[in-house]
This record gives structure tokens, sequence and C-alpha cells, in this order.
């Protein structure tokens, strides 16, 4: 079968996403760009004799060397395997969108233009002249309706035409001004012929002029390209040169002069293609925005949607999550029952089931929050929230966005980080990502609980967690900050974008997206974390001592590999008042930091584990054994708090960090700088409070 | 006189796009989202918390910073 393959194009907001489902139905699959945290999407679709592979590419305004999102987009597009383009516009933004198209238009491939929401286009009483269009541009503009399906199949038709078709269209492409055209002549004859890698001899010229005007451009990455030609030298001199006079010809730098070029060109196309109604009314979207973002009103209503969803992803969710676990207890309690005593029944017990408890126990958080998540963005109301949010988080060097992951990280790290991808700028979202650990989740709680009430009473139990929850909060406001000037220096990413018109989802397709990130944390991070619970169960039990008369677990874990680590560790969290048991304690946190409680209840031999650990017969008796066996103070509760609040996030958000930032660099240095924190805080706060006698 | 730039606009106000006065990414972003000198902008609102600010310029509404905003240029229409 005849192959044709199909590159994606668009602005944001395009409806590139709606097309691409139609395009590939649910035939398709999500991944990441090598090295970027570019999501990658890919399907087929079988269409007249030919097999269709269909790659969609972000969402962009432009094809500069400014984002990883824009990068990549042009890496695929210059590749070696692109047949066509299909490029998706809003014909409502007909404008903006256009220049888009002008830059696709100057890569040499055949384009088709799918000209997306006629029906909203309509409704404005735009009137869209098509083939005149077709005729500016010089390429097939075809009118499209996303959400009911109309005109997708055109669009193959008329790939399929332009693949075997003679030459139909006019191959047009922009021209500068007469300045910047005779510069660009110059510089292209510098080119030598290999220094393109790709395609046809018509292809190479059009990517030569490409690269040409993206020198001119004072493109980083095209210039560092071109640093390795032979003669690289001759060829930069030039740009340079040619930049030096067009900037004194049109007293405008070279750059913005090219892209106004486009801007006019597009502008000109529409003038002529478009015919607009007289004065525009106010729309529904700024009737709705009047109140959504009215000066007093905008902030209740953010916060009350805020609110929903956090409720409904943790609240709602717990419904569920609860059924699972009883699941997951359930099928470990007939194990236990049926499996005969030993190592095998241990492992899948222990280790297995609880590590796969632990994958998918996140499940219904994860599916709920995205489905709000996804609803939010495919209403308009996400680049709302950013704009009432901004100036709060920028102040912490973050982006608006940033706010609704922060808030998530009171109830889970791991959705919360997963909400990270509403970010687009990567250095934005990292330090949301990295300090979003420091939000107290709800895992935290019942630790808190326990040794507040332990070591304070019921009186100020509350304040102590209260000041622990604060402390959490700066911490993160204060990394933030560090971050963004030590670790991502520079300029911060321009706030300027759309504010989208308000449109009602389509369900099939929110359903569809929040499916496939599941899928994907079910399949990248679920691993990670079944691997990482294994490992944990294999540090408490290995090695097996057994010399006929049994253990009590307190022994047991006292002999395991955890338990030496607690030993080899204590005289490194000694200065914070811990002994080795606590160490030990500490180890089972990273598996969740809920268990440390139990870990600290087996090591101080507390009877009645199974004891609700909020009444207060336990609390007592937990708060006696572990004064008794460790001489912990209040002062070392409080410090242990802390540190359990900053130390090592829990396996399960290593791992999602990992599938997040793809790779390992980012959750290794999560851990690396939590553990020093939480030390650092620790040591503080321990030896601040003896010196005041706070024993 | 010192030059009048879109920070300067109070909310409901229009004026004409006169210059982007820096050559750096926010001035390129600007353009691609269609800032342009000659079109015409009016500043729809303030954020709740007095910054960014929204404005609508050919029937869409962007949102910028009032730093970003500093680098338009505009002229007020008499
Ligand atoms: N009225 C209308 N809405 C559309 C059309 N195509 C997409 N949408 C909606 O536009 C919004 C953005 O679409 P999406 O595909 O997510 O855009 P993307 O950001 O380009 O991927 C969604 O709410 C879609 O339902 C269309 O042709 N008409």
């Amino acid at each position: 079968m005849k192959k044709i393959t199909i590159a994606l194009a668009g602005n944001p907001n395009s409806g590139k996403t709606t097309v691409f489902n139609n395009l590939t139905g649910a035939h398709h699959h999500v991944g990441n760009y090598p090295g970027v945290t570019v999501e990658k999407r890919e399907g087929k679709r079988y269409y007249r004799d030919y097999e269709f592979i269909i790659i969609d590419l972000p969402g962009i305004y432009s094809l500069t060397a400014y984002s990883p999102d824009e990068l990549v987009s042009r890496q695929v597009l210059l590749g070696e395997n692109i047949d066509i383009i299909i490029n998706i516009v809003d014909a409502t933004n007909l404008e903006r969108h256009l220049a888009l198209t002008v830059q696709l238009m100057e890569l040499g491939l055949p384009l088709v233009i799918g000209l997306n929401m006629m029906d909203l286009a309509e409704a404005e009483n735009l009137k869209i002249d098509c083939s005149l269009l077709s005729q500016l541009m010089g390429y097939p503009v075809l009118p499209l309706v996303g959400t009911k399906n109309k005109g997708i199949d055109e669009l193959l038709d008329a790939a399929v035409h332009l693949k075997e078709g003679p030459p139909a269209f006019l191959k047009k492409i922009i021209r500068y001004q007469s300045g910047v055209e005779k510069h660009i002549e110059k510089i292209k004859g510098l080119i030598p012929p290999d220094s393109v890698m790709t395609g046809g001899n018509d292809r190479q010229e059009s990517l030569k002029r490409w690269i040409t005007v993206k020198l001119l451009e004072n493109d980083s990455e095209v210039v560092s390209r071109m640093k390795r030609i032979p003669n690289s030298q001759a060829l930069l001199a030039q740009v340079a040169e040619s930049r030096q006079q067009l900037q004194e010809q049109y007293r405008e730098d070279a750059e913005l002069l090219i892209v106004e070029s486009r801007h006019a060109f597009a502008r000109g196309a529409v003038r002529e293609g478009v015919e607009f109604p007289g004065e525009d009314r106010v729309s529904v979207t700024e009737r709705i925005d009047n109140i959504v973002l009215n000066r007093i009103l905008g902030l209740p209503i953010f916060l009350f949607v805020m609110w929903l969803l956090f409720q409904m992803t943790f609240t709602l969710g717990q419904y569920p999550v609860d059924w699972l676990d009883q699941g997951v207890s359930a099928l470990s309690s007939t194990l236990e029952a049926i499996l005969p005593d030993g190592l095998i029944k241990s492992l899948v017990v222990d280790g297995i089931i609880a590590g796969v408890g632990g994958v998918i126990i996140f499940l219904p958080n994860i599916l709920l929050l995205f489905l709000g998540i996804t609803f939010l963005e495919a209403t308009g109301y996400m680049a709302r929230a950013a704009f009432i949010m901004d100036k709060l988080m920028h102040k912490m060097g973050l982006h608006g966005k940033s706010f609704i992951p922060m808030v998530l990280g009171f109830g889970c790290s791991i959705p919360a980080i997963m909400a990270t991808r509403t970010l687009e700028n990567p250095k934005d979202r990292l330090i949301t990502i990295l300090v979003v650990p420091l939000m107290s989740c709800g895992a935290r709680l019942p630790v808190y609980i326990l040794l507040a009430g332990a070591f304070f009473g019921p009186n100020m139990a509350g304040n102590v967690i209260f000041s622990i929850y604060l402390i959490g909060i700066l911490l993160a406001v204060l990394m933030a900050k560090l971050f963004r000037t030590w670790l991502f220096p520079g300029p911060s990413e321009p706030f300027v974008m759309e504010l989208p018109v308000y449109r009602i989802p389509v369900w099939k397709h929110v359903l569809l997206q929040v499916w496939e990130r599941a899928l994907l944390y079910l399949k990248k991070a679920g691993t990670v974390i079944l691997a990482a619970s294994m490992l944990i169960w294999a540090l408490f039990t290995f090695p097996v001592a057994d010399n006929g008369n049994a253990l009590d677990p307190a022994e047991k874990m006292e002999q395991s590999i955890a338990g030496r680590i607690g030993y080899s560790i204590e005289s490194l969290i000694k200065p914070l008042g811990f002994d080795w048991k606590t160490g030990v304690a500490l180890i089972s946190g990273f598996a969740a930091k809920e268990i440390v409680v139990s870990t600290m209840g087996t090591l101080y031999s507390i009877e009645g584990e199974d004891a609700d650990p909020e009444e207060e017969y336990f609390q007592q008796n937990f708060a006696e054994r572990v004064r008794e066996q460790s001489g912990f103070t209040p002062l070392t509760a409080y410090v242990l708090m802390l540190f359990i609040l900053v130390y090592i996030p829990c396996l399960s958000t290593v791992a999602v960090v990992y599938r997040e930032t793809n790779g390992w660099r980012w959750p290794l240095f999560l851990i690396g700088y939590t553990s020093i924190l939480a030390w650092i805080i620790s040591f503080l706060v321990y030896r601040g409070g003896l010196i005041l006698g706070l024993a | 006189m010192t030059k009048m730039t879109l920070k300067d606009l109070t909310p409901g106000e229009k004026a004409r796009v006169a210059r982007i006065n820096k050559r750096n990414i926010i001035g390129r972003r600007l353009i691609e989202m269609g800032v342009s000198p000659g079109c015409e902008v009016k500043v729809e609102r303030y954020a709740p918390l007095g910054d960014p600010i929204e404005i609508k310029l050919k029937g869409t509404h962007i949102s910028l910073r009032k730093v970003e905003a500093e680098i338009v240029e505009v002229e007020k229409e008499c």
C-alpha cells in the first residue's frame, strides 16, 4: 500500500487535536519526543488506496527556536519523511493563524490549509472566500468543522491530489522588502549545496532560502548549525554585515522586519479573502468575562472553581480510592490465607500486591483531576485562571498557570505534578514540579496527627500541624525563587497569550484525552513505582535470619538491610536528634509517607499495632514508647515532622517526575535537594530549639 | 514629551499601536500575536490583582503583563 506521511500543524486552540482525533479515530499513540517533554502523538488512517501516517505537532505560533515545542516541530518538518503538511487554522482568527501558514510555506513542502471553526465564522457573519484564499496563498484552502467531523476526508483528498497530481498549485513563497531580498540573494550564494540535508532539488532551493532567512533573523539554532559548515566564517560575516545594513536602511531590527512582513502578507490575504460584518457586538465570551474576570468577583469565582476541582479530585475521588483499597486488602488477605508461609508469600503479599496497589490507588484521583483540568482547558477557563493568578505567581518567579498544580499538591503530589502539563514553558514547568512536593500532601497528615497528638496533646496539635503546612508553603516560595535565579537565570518567558473564546467542550474528545493521560501514567510511572516498591520490600525482608527461633517483627526489621542502613546513617541524623530507628522509619517512608508511623510502631514494639492511631490510648502508648526508647522530646517530634515534610518525596512522586521530565536527571535532583534541605531545616530548628531550652 | 505606552491606557481606552520598542522575544511574540504598528487596540481590563492586563485587538483577546505592555508605544486618536 502506498504511504503518505502528514504533519499536522497549527496554532494552539486551532482545533488541531480535535481534527487529529477525527482523522485517526482511536488509532494513535502518545509518547514523547526524545530528550524533551513535548508530547508526540502519531496515528494512522487508511483512506482511498493510501496508508496515512499522521504526526500531530505541538501547537505553535511560529517556527522560531525559542521554545522546545517550536524546535521539535521544526525538526519534524525539516526531516526526511514528511510528504505533506496539513495546517489547521481558526477561521475566526485568520490573520494570526495565517502568519504561521506563511512560515510553513517557506519550508518547501506541499501544504493543505484547513479552515477550522467554520461554524463559528458563520455565526459571526464572516464571509470567507475559500477559493480566493487558495489563490492568494497558493495552496488549497478547505472549510472544516472539527467538532462536527465535517470536511475531514476532503483534507485527505486534497493531500492525495497534491501527492499524485501534477503540481496544480503555485508553491507560493512570500517576498520580503526589496532590500531584504537583496541580502537574501547575497547570503544564499554562500551556503554550500550539501549543507541542506533533505529533499530533491526543488526542496533544496526552498530550504536554502529558509536557512538564509533564519540567519537574518538571527535564529540561534540555525546559526549554530551553520557554524559547522566549511565556509562558515565568510557566511556568518556576511550575515552580520547584512543585518547591520538592514538595520541602518530600515531603522528596524532585521528580525522584526521579517516577522512583520509575514504578518503583512497574512493581513493582505485576509483583507481580500474575508468580508467582515460591520460593527462588532459584545460577544458571549465578553459577557462571560465581564463576570468571571470582574475586579471584585473574579478572584472569589476562581477560588470557588479551585475548590470544586480539589473537592472533585480528592473528596469525590476518595470513594473509588477506598473501594480499590478494600479490593487490594481483600485480595492480599485471601492470598495470605491460601499461600504457604515463606518468602514467596511475603513477596506476593507485601511486595507485588502492595506495589500494584500503590500504583492503582492514585488512578481515581488522576482520572478525576484530568477530567476537571481537560474540561477547564477545553472551555477556555484555564487561560483566565492564569490571568487571575499571574501577579502572585510571578512574584515567586513562576507563571500564573503554576497555581493550580501547587494547590493540588496539598492533596497529592502525583496528580499535581501531572497537572504541570498545562505550563508550556519548560523552565516554569520544571520549577513548579520541583517545588510541588513541598506542599504538604494528604499522606503526610496522618503522620503529623500521630506525632503532634502524641507529643503536644490535643490542644496544641492543630496549631503545630498548621505551622508545618505554613513552613512548607514558605519553603516552596523560597525554593522557587532560588531555582529561578540560580538554576534558570535569564529573562522569564513572556506572558503574552491569547484568552480564547469560551467553547462548549465535546465530551468524546475530553474523555479521550483523559484516558490517554491515565494510560501514560500507568505505563511509565506505574512500572517504576512497582519496581521501587519491590526494592523497598526487599530492603525490609533480606537477609532472612532464620536460626530456628522466630524473631519478633522488631528484631527482624533490625537485621534487615533497611535496619543496617538505619544504623549506618545514624551518625548522619544524630545531629537532628534522631536515632537509627527513626532512620529505618524514614527509609520506609520513601514507599509512602504514611508508612513511617507503622514502621515506628513495629520498631518500638508498640502493642496493638492495628489500633487506630488517632485513638488516645494508642497515642499515649506511642509517645511513651518512643520517648522511653529514643529519648524523643516534643522538640524532636516537631523536627521529625519537619523532616517528613521536606525530605525525599515518596517514590511514586519520584516516578512521576521521571515520567514527566523524561529522564533521571530531575528526579535525582529532587531527591538530592529535598534531602539536603530537610537536613538543614531540621538541624536549624533542633539546634535553635535546644539553645532556647525547648528540650 | 514622554511617549505613551499601552501600559498608560486605562480600561476602556482605545489607541493605535505606533511602535514596538524592543527587539527581544517579547517584541517578537507581540508581533506574532498580531500587535503590530497601525492596528487599533483597546484595553479591556486589568486582572483582579492589578496585573496582567487584557487587551482586545481585531476581535481577539490577549493578555500581557504590564512590563510587557510597556514596550508597546501607542498614539491616542483625538
Ligand atoms: N465550534 C467549534 N469548536 C471547535 C471546532 N474545532 C475544535 N473546536 C473546539 O475548540 C477547542 C480547542 O480545540 P482543540 O482541538 O483542543 O485545539 P488545539 O489546542 O488546537 O489542539 C475545543 O473546545 C474544541 O471542542 C470547530 O470546528 N467548531
